[in-house]
């Protein structure tokens, strides 16, 4: 089947808003590419469950493509229509199952050389589009901080490598009480400026009391979601025949209560997310650093938040992957506080990269302390670059001289 | 360079800007001098007649960037290969893979000189015949001077493509480190769980064996080794690399290919997105090939004859590229994660010499065939003149 045989009852297994967008749209998706469309398609088909920032990007992405003339959305979607695809990729039900069709899309634009093209498609279709439908500036600055280095006591390396060219080096931080000064700034914040989803709490351990005005994410509060995640990928592996591929789209298929994670009342948008985090992420589900920031990823890339802090916390060592999968229902496991270290400096290069690619970054700001210890480096419009200072400050004050 | 990607620089241009960075790193640190072919002296040919030579091709392990390696803040992770191995070598600074980067099919690409299409997850043979058949049947030689050490149950059928006019019986002997220690261990592998681990393309997932093995019952005949001495060994090694380069030594003592390819694998663990162990694995990897090249210079059949390269199947995704999670994968098919180098050493290669130009990953088989004598004939690259 082709886009332009899409008819809107087609959709009746999507929910109440996904369906909605969709059919409202129909006759501009049925001009859109085979190449392409799933793509859409797969953003939209959860559509009841994503950010507030999300739903808001699809549907002025799909305003933008409705006011274009034919000719003209010919035009937009050339060198997509260019892509070759296989019979059994035009067959697949790509309107149920758009994220399967992806992932056979994906492997078929390898073997037949054709994802550069495709690379370049996406990548001027983004530029169109950001042209066209200019991001709304956050109504805040941003705000980033990373926590890393929990439970290490000395540690004689350079930190922050990465970040230094791009900020100020502080190395006579007052560490008492520094993680409740962060927190209550992030929660000052939030009451200040409430925004659904506007500011984040992810930590790769136990979270401390999360405010409400937060959305807050942790590894040791889906503990009882790993496990059931990991018991099923075990059974999954066992299953014979089973491959990477197949193991994959299970994994796409979990939905909250598969993991024990639905209760009354529960906020369904945060629990798809964090299903996601699970399922979607390589190696989330076993080390808490790798949590951490994937989820910090997620939730930038997705919600686009203001204010984002992750606290990174000591993960588990590294073992055979079996051990590691079957590991749920047994001891502690013993933990890589170095290690953990290292994830976590360069996971909050990430984290502050990944800020950086939302508009406002110009004016956004970002902060890494090493928990417990004295050395952070701040960075933003205020902080001059590359530098250092030694001058004993706590953490609001830094804080402070960020704003 | 960070530049010259942002400003939406052709795929080209980022090539030859990555290849000048890494020249510009090594020239500073390991003072090496920028080499031409048209200068390439009369008396820098291989001094061994061509019976006598061998080859030893390392795959780099299982992709690493250039940043955590040849760039100045890497260099602190690739000491061997910057004070003892680059000195001796032509370097070349980009090797372009414009295949499918998963690692059995790049693997494959690399041994066939075609670029393979098959599905990377899939246990099945090359379709296009490898280095190996080329070699033994143009040089009709034993299938016991062609050997493969693989990481992983997924590469067991890397020695033998299933081309008609090659194929059966022609390919290199191929063990599997991982699965001769199971066998070895024969299910109380506990202790050796460690050097067990498999596949982390998928971190949680380790493909099931098929197609011919190495027989344990071998393991004592042609490497002199008994199982208890085996196990003993493997007890006091940390990874499944060293594992591989335990047996590649051993092979080469007891057996002595003449072609003999060696995957290594540990920095895959960077698909688990823990950056400490990515780094860590690069540090081993950069110490077993110190520990290969040493093998080459010790073991007698080895020494002053045998051409040693080292090249990574690939790179990783660039933390520029958001589709991405840097160094976690390799899936945005971006320049960096396709732009890597090759390291070639041996009688009549040029020592510390570095070259800048494109190199495609598919040359390396219609140089292997130069070197040893064989005709790769369905290969798509061509030689690399610099080493011939």
């Amino acid at each position: 089947m082709l886009p332009s045989d899409l008819k809107s009852e087609m959709f009746a297994g999507y929910a109440v808003e996904a369906r909605k967008i969709v059919t409202a749209h129909l006759p501009t998706l049925r001009q859109m590419p085979l190449s392409v469309l799933p793509g859409l398609l797969r953003e939209l088909i959860s559509f009841d469950f994503k950010f507030p920032a999300e739903r808001k990007a699809r549907e002025r992405e799909l305003d933008y493509l409705g006011s274009l003339s034919q000719a003209q959305l010919k035009e937009c979607f050339h060198d997509f229509s260019e892509i070759r695809l296989s019979r059994q990729l035009e067959e697949f039900e790509w309107v149920k199952l758009p994220g399967q069709f992806v992932e056979r899309l994906s492997a078929q634009l390898w073997s037949t050389h054709q994802l550069d093209a495709f690379r370049k498609a996406s990548s001027d279709y983004a530029d169109r589009l950001r042209a066209a439908v200019p991001p709304e500036p956050p109504p805040i600055p941003r705000l980033g901080i990373s926590v890393i280095g929990q439970g290490v006591t000395s540690y004689g390396e350079p930190l922050f490598r990465k970040l230094r060219p791009h900020g100020a080096y502080f190395s006579g931080i007052k560490p008492e009480n520094g993680l409740r000064q962060l927190l209550d700034a992030v929660a000052v914040r939030a009451k200040a400026h409430p925004l659904s989803y506007g500011h984040w709490y992810v930590d790769g351990g136990e979270a401390f009391a999360c405010e409400p005005v937060l959305a807050c994410v942790s590894y040791e509060g889906l503990a009882g979601a790993r496990a059931a995640l990991l018991r099923k990928m075990q059974e999954q592996i066992e299953q014979p025949g089973m491959g990477p591929e197949a193991l994959r789209s299970f994994l796409a298929q979990l939905r909250p209560a598969d993991l024990g994670m639905e209760r009354q009342g529960a906020d369904e948008v945060l629990h798809r997310f964090e299903v996601s985090v699970l399922t979607e992420g390589s190696g989330t589900q076993i080390f808490s650093t790798v949590f951490a920031q994937w989820a910090a990823r997620e939730a930038l890339r997705r919600a686009q938040p203001v204010t984002m802090l992750v606290r990174f916390a000591p993960r588990q060592r590294q073992k055979p992957m079996n051990e590691l999968l079957s590991a749920s229902a047994k001891a502690p496991a013993e933990v890589d506080v170095i290690g953990s270290l290292v994830d976590g400096d360069f996971a909050a290069y990430y984290n502050w990269l990944n800020q950086q690619r939302l508009v406002g970054a110009e004016q956004s700001s970002f902060l890494v302390w090493f928990e417990g210890h004295s050395q952070a480096l701040a960075i933003g419009p205020t902080m001059a670059r590359g530098t250092e200072s030694r001058s004993a400050a706590d953490l609001q004050q830094v804080l402070g001289w960020m704003s | 360079m960070r530049r010259a990607l942002r400003n939406g620089a052709s795929d080209r241009e980022v090539s030859h800007v990555l290849a000048r960075t890494r020249r510009d790193f090594l020239r500073e640190a390991a003072g090496v001098a920028v080499g031409s072919a048209l200068l390439r002296p009369v008396w820098a040919r291989a001094a061994a007649p061509r019976t006598k030579r061998k080859v030893v091709v390392v795959t780099f392990g299982g992709g690493a960037r250039d940043q955590e390696t040849f760039m100045q803040e890497g260099q602190e992770n690739i000491p061997h290969l910057m004070r003892e191995l680059i000195p001796r070598a032509s370097f070349f600074t980009q090797v372009v893979n414009r295949g499918i980067l998963g690692h059995y099919v790049a693997t494959a690409s690399l041994a066939t000189g075609v670029y393979e299409t098959f599905n990377n997850f899939a246990a099945v043979s090359p379709e296009s015949p490898t280095v190996f058949e080329y070699f033994r049947k143009d040089l009709k030689r034993p299938s016991s001077d062609a050997w493969v050490v693989a990481p992983s149950n997924g590469f067991n059928r890397i020695g033998e493509s299933s081309h008609r006019s090659y194929g059966s019986g022609l390919g290199a002997r191929v063990i599997l480190p991982k699965r001769l220690l199971s066998a070895a261990t024969s299910g109380s592998s506990h202790n050796y769980q460690h050097l067990l681990r498999d596949n982390y393309e998928t971190p949680y997932y380790a493909p099931e064996l098929a197609g011919s093995e190495f027989e344990l019952q071998q393991l004592e005949m042609l490497l002199k080794l008994s199982v208890d001495d085996f196990k003993s060994h493997a007890q006091t090694l940390t990874s499944p690399d060293e594992l591989s380069v335990y047996i590649a030594r051993q092979l080469m003592r007891q057996v002595a290919p003449s072609l003999l390819w060696i995957t290594l694998h540990d920095i895959d663990v960077a698909h688990a997105g823990a950056y400490s162990l990515y780094i860590e694995g690069i540090r081993r990897t950069d110490r077993l090939c110190s520990e290969l090249w040493q093998a080459v210079q010790e073991e007698p059949e080895y020494a002053g004859q045998t051409t040693l390269f080292i090249l990574p199947d690939f790179g990783r995704d660039s933390d520029e590229d958001a589709g991405g999670n840097g160094f976690q994968h390799h899936r945005t098919g971006d320049v960096l994660s396709r732009t890597t180098w090759m390291l070639a050493s041996g009688p009549g290669i040029r020592e510390n010499v570095v070259f800048d130009r494109a190199v495609d990953s598919r040359d390396l088989v219609p140089t292997l065939g130069a070197i040893l004598g064989f005709h790769a004939s369905l290969a798509q690259g061509k030689p690399v003149g610099e080493v011939l």
